[in-house]
């Protein structure tokens, strides 16, 4: 018995879940319906859980590439300008064309704005992997440079945009599920079978481990490199359109602003080494949600929104100080005594025993 | 070699020791930026009435002190192989506790101290996170940064100005340096800390060892020094900095407000990267920092001048400046090793 509370404390879940767990307590206290989910008479579920799953969809989304990106030694800092890029692409086209309301220029709109962060992405794959430049200074440049060109797209207005196909990709339903809900999960499914049903999660994880060792056994880091980079940009460009959507404007200064903060948290909480290595999809899955649950019980539970921040770094660093090797050991040493304690003979036996 | 006539074989050593000192991944960025200041004001001199004097500099020197000062801090961070995510919230909150001290009728000079005190302390404590429990001083100062800016929010959401005399003498006072030249008080403290900065990394125990952890930290204490300790003070370097930075802005700008410096940390190390200092830690210099403010500063300074330009090309031009240098960086560097 003991044991096994040992094995679930030593478990790198074990924290990131139990603030989750906290969070929703809290709000449960607060709000005596908090998890209760209705339906409207339109089919759609509503209900703060699902407000947490689609307000916390965009951030999810980049965080899955950003564990990638993360797995291989690197980081992408460019991921909130890329927001702001793709969500002023599409707003441009759909703003230009005669018909935007049309379904086909809506699709035109999002293919257009994903390949141009395709491009972006490869250009940070580019300077990572072919320049071997440190991926924190080489996605930096885009970070710097990217909202310097989503207003030259926007030239430098706010873009609203009306229409109907584009609005139902940030606040639409299907079979009652929020859109961006449905993306998110697609996208964290689809990534999870592609990485741990193939070799691909396995090989990301070498090249982040040991990239001269994984190159001497035959890994191509720069291939592994371009495509974890590529993926990030379009999943960032994907999340860029929803929040585009969910304001139906297309804001270059505001969009995704410190997005790419929150997607390394959810990264980080969920237990990935910033180091590289060994990555865990499911631990971004909580991190995401812990992030989105934190910010709703900010406001379930009364607290002026603008103290979030700090309840964010409050969080942060419970999380990494109890993640931290050194409470690891201070708890091992604390275990192991306890238990030599337990284990020890009395006093008297001990003499006997001689 | 040493068959050669004196006067070629001179010639020849010096071009040879001029070609060493700018390919060098020490000195080389450094100077490249000192090549590229001089170009961008001679063709801004070329192009523009006015633009050619002492006084542009000058007035350079006066809107960016503060950043030279982030700049000066952020060095000692980059230079031991760190980075320092929050110093511009840090910056928001010392205006803004000076602002909202001073109007509840503090005394100014136990405000400043104060405020030097608390982003000092904040400084240990992101530095003790990064060395004691191992977090990465990404996400450790990525917390402080919320922690700041959240703080900020809490004490005053709306800009506060500032009427106390003190502030007003610093802000209005002009040091007259010759005909239409004249700084502020902030220039002098800003170019006091640089001065310090530099005398305190090439010449004492603390700046040696923080480009010793930069360099290789295993190597460093293996050695004997000092690095743990070294390790955390360069953070508290850096809350030292961001507090007095921020006071110099509320100088400036004689007004406290919780939005102030949204990216002004990556201002700073874009000067720092700029100013030949290498990420990875263990190269660069505090002076080419401090220049490399100038060109940022000098790059917003042509635009203005341009008039036709928008403001966003600023930060499409930084963009392109830091990926020059850090390419030029990385030819440097790794025809060294």
């Amino acid at each position: 018995m003991k044991n096994a509370v040992g094995r679930a404390v030593a478990h790198r879940l074990f924290w990131p879940l139990v603030m989750l767990v906290v969070l929703l307590a809290i709000n449960v206290v607060a709000v005596p319906g908090f998890l209760s989910i209705t339906v409207n008479n339109e089919g759609h579920l509503f209900g703060s859980v699902i407000d947490i799953l689609r307000n916390g969809a965009p951030t999810l989304m980049i965080a899955v590439g950003m564990t990638l990106v993360i797995a291989t030694r690197g980081i992408d800092l460019s991921v909130g300008s890329l927001c702001a890029i793709a969500g002023a692409m599409a707003c441009s086209i759909i703003l230009g064309s005669p018909t935007p309301n049309a379904v086909g220029t809506v699709t035109v709109a999002v293919l257009v704005a994903l390949a141009l962060a395709l491009v972006l992405g490869l250009w940070n794959g580019f300077l990572v992997s072919v320049l071997g430049i440190q991926p924190i200074i080489a996605t930096l440049i885009l970070m710097t440079a990217g909202r310097g060109i989503a207003m030259l797209i926007t030239e430098g207005q706010i873009l609203t945009v009306q229409s109907d196909p584009f609005k139902f990709l940030g606040s639409g339903f299907i079979v009652g599920i929020p859109v961006a809900t449905i993306v998110a999960a697609v996208i964290l499914a689809l990534v999870a079978l592609l990485t741990r049903r193939t070799a691909l999660g396995l090989l990301i994880e070498s090249v982040g481990i040991n990239p001269e060792a994984s190159r001497q056994a035959g890994v191509r880091a720069r291939g592994l490199l371009f495509t974890v980079y590529a993926l990030s940009a379009v999943l960032a460009a994907i999340a860029g359109l929803i929040l585009t959507s969910n304001q139906t404007a297309a804001d270059a200064n505001n969009t995704g602003l410190f997005i790419e903060l929150d997607a390394i948290l959810a990264v980080v909480i969920g237990g990935t080494s910033l180091n590289g290595g060994r990555y865990s999809l499911t631990g971004t899955l909580v991190g995401a949600l812990v992030i989105q649950t934190l910010v709703t019980t900010v406001y379930t539970v009364g607290i002026p929104p603008i103290a979030t921040m700090v309840f964010k770094a409050a969080v942060v660093t419970a999380v990494c100080l109890l993640q931290s090797p050194t409470t690891a050991a201070a708890f091992a040493r604390w275990r192991t005594r306890s238990a030599s304690r337990a284990a020890a003979p009395r006093p008297g036996e001990a003499v006997v025993s001689r | 070699m040493t068959t050669m006539s004196v006067p070629a074989s001179r010639l020849g050593r010096a071009w040879a020791r001029t070609v060493d000192v700018f390919t060098s991944p020490k000195s080389g960025p450094v100077l490249v930026t000192a090549v590229l200041f001089l170009l961008m004001f001679t063709a801004g001199g070329v192009r523009y009435r006015g633009f050619f004097s002492a006084a542009t500099i000058l007035n350079l020197l006066v809107s960016y002190s503060y950043l030279i000062v982030l700049a000066v801090g952020m060095s000692f961070v980059i230079i031991s192989g760190g980075i320092d995510l929050s110093v511009g919230a840090v910056l928001a909150l010392s205006t803004i506790i000076a602002a909202k001290l001073l109007q509840l009728g503090w005394n100014p000079i136990l405000v400043m101290v104060l405020i030097l005190v608390a982003t000092s302390t904040l400084g240990l404590l992101v530095g003790l996170m990064i060395h004691v429990f191992e977090v990465q001083p990404f996400i450790a100062t990525l917390a402080a940064m919320f922690l700041a800016r959240g703080l900020c929010y809490i004490i005053a959401k709306e800009s506060i100005s500032i009427t106390d005399p003190v502030f007003a003498w610093m802000a209005k006072t002009r040091i007259v340096l010759g005909y239409r030249m004249s700084v502020t008080p902030s220039v002098i403290i800003a170019l006091a800390v640089l001065a310090i900065a530099v005398w305190v990394l090439q010449y004492t125990r603390f700046g040696r060892t923080t480009y010793a952890i930069g360099g290789g930290e295993q190597s460093g204490m293996l050695m004997g020094l000092p690095t743990s300790r070294t390790k955390v003070l360069v953070y508290v370097v850096s809350g030292f900095c961001s507090g007095l930075a921020g006071i110099l802005y509320s100088f400036y700008t004689l007004s406290g407000y919780a939005l102030t410096g949204v990216g002004t940390e990556l201002d700073a190390i874009a000067a720092v990267v700029i100013g030949g200092t290498l990420l990875t830690g263990g190269y660069g210099f505090v002076l080419g920092s401090a220049l490399g403010v100038l060109v940022l500063g000098l790059i917003q300074t042509i635009i203005t001048f341009e008039g036709t330009l928008s403001s966003w090309w600023t930060k499409i031009f930084i963009g392109a400046l830091l990926l020059v240098f850090i390419i030029l960086q990385k030819v440097l560097t790794s025809r060294r090793t």
